[in-house]
């Protein structure tokens, strides 16, 4: 059987999401959006910039077969956040939404009780809300108390690339929720996609990770890989840690006792 | 008259409609969304919404982000 997850009425066969946003180009972006064989992509909401007639849209260079994730990104309050998923469903006439309302210019860290209402509001109207949070596990049971879809704990700042800073909230999220848990954020490199999948997340959401490395191409194929063998080794189930060592030869028969 | 748009005071022909004011900025109806006054604009509206002086409209589009 394949090993698909669902949000709302939507199916994935893939366990990373990427972003749109810091690729030099736009054909750079569309190679590593394949590259990684994700199902997934986020993009923002801004104005049109009325000065550039004609500009190309970014839309030309997503692949058809990929389903969008508008966000609510730089949205500091619950009523620009609403205003923007609005809107974003308006332009892609889906009902997914990533999300975010910001409580902290510096860290973006989210405002944790503006997310929430925000997410009441939402649901109400029909989105399916995938909301990015902090890694607090109360949290995350009153987005699901809220109706959203699943839960997007932070490995770390945003862009930050310093990985699964706190494995053991994520855990502890994980228990709390039965909606899907996807880590968002914090990413830096493949192994710490792995360790997000490892810990038992149903996906991992990254940008900046594929989009600001030397070769974002080769990197997004690398997060492709990471998410799949960190999949399977949670599926598979690690060996418990020891302190001491456990031979893995024969300590009897040996040569010369 | 004028209108707020995108944050800028701009002078459009009175009575545009949304559609009409879409055509008058050259813009594709099909790659925006647009709102008025905080509310968004269907498409199925576009021609029969008239704008009046004042209103605030905002014009957006997807663009790359995370």
């Amino acid at each position: 059987m394949a090993d698909t997850w669902s949000l709302g009425k939507h199916t994935f066969t893939s366990r990373l999401l990427i972003g749109t946003g810091k690729y030099k180009d736009f054909p750079c972006m569309q190679q590593a959006l394949v590259a990684s064989g994700a199902e997934l992509v986020t993009v923002a909401v801004r104005r049109l910039d009325l000065s550039k007639k004609g500009a190309e849209s970014l839309l030309e260079w997503i692949p058809k077969q990929m389903t969008l994730l508008p966000n609510t990104a730089a949205c500091f309050t619950a009523e620009e956040a609403i205003r923007t998923a609005r809107l974003g469903r308006e332009l892609d006439m889906g009902d997914l939404v990533k999300l975010e309302v910001i409580g902290d210019k510096r860290t973006l860290f989210p405002d944790v009780e503006g997310l929430v209402q925000a997410a009441k509001v939402l649901v109400k109207e029909g989105f399916t809300v995938l909301p990015y949070s902090n890694d607090d596990p109360v949290t995350a049971k009153k987005l699901e108390d809220a109706g959203c879809a699943a839960v997007m704990p932070l490995g770390a700042p945003i862009g930050s690339g310093l990985g699964i800073r706190n494995p053991y909230n994520i855990r502890i999220v994980m228990e709390t929720v039965k909606v899907p848990v996807l880590v968002d954020a914090g990413v830096g490199t493949a192994s710490d996609a792995a360790v997000a999948m490892e810990l038992g997340a149903v996906a991992v959401l990254m940008n900046t990770a594929i989009a600001e490395a030397k070769d974002p191409v080769m990197m997004a194929e690398a997060m492709r890989d990471a998410v799949a063998a960190g999949r399977k080794a949670f599926l598979a189930g690690r060996i418990p840690m020891k302190l001491h060592a456990a031979a893995s030869s024969p300590m009897t028969g040996l040569i010369g006792t | 008259m004028q209108v707020k748009l995108n944050g800028e005071i701009r002078e459009i022909p009175e009575g545009s409609s949304v559609a009409g004011l879409l055509a008058h900025l050259g813009v594709k109806a099909q790659r925006v969304a647009v709102e008025v006054n905080e509310a968004v604009v269907t498409k199925d509206r576009y021609d029969g919404h008239t704008l009046r002086p004042g209103d605030s409209v905002e014009i957006v589009a997807f663009v790359g982000g995370g």
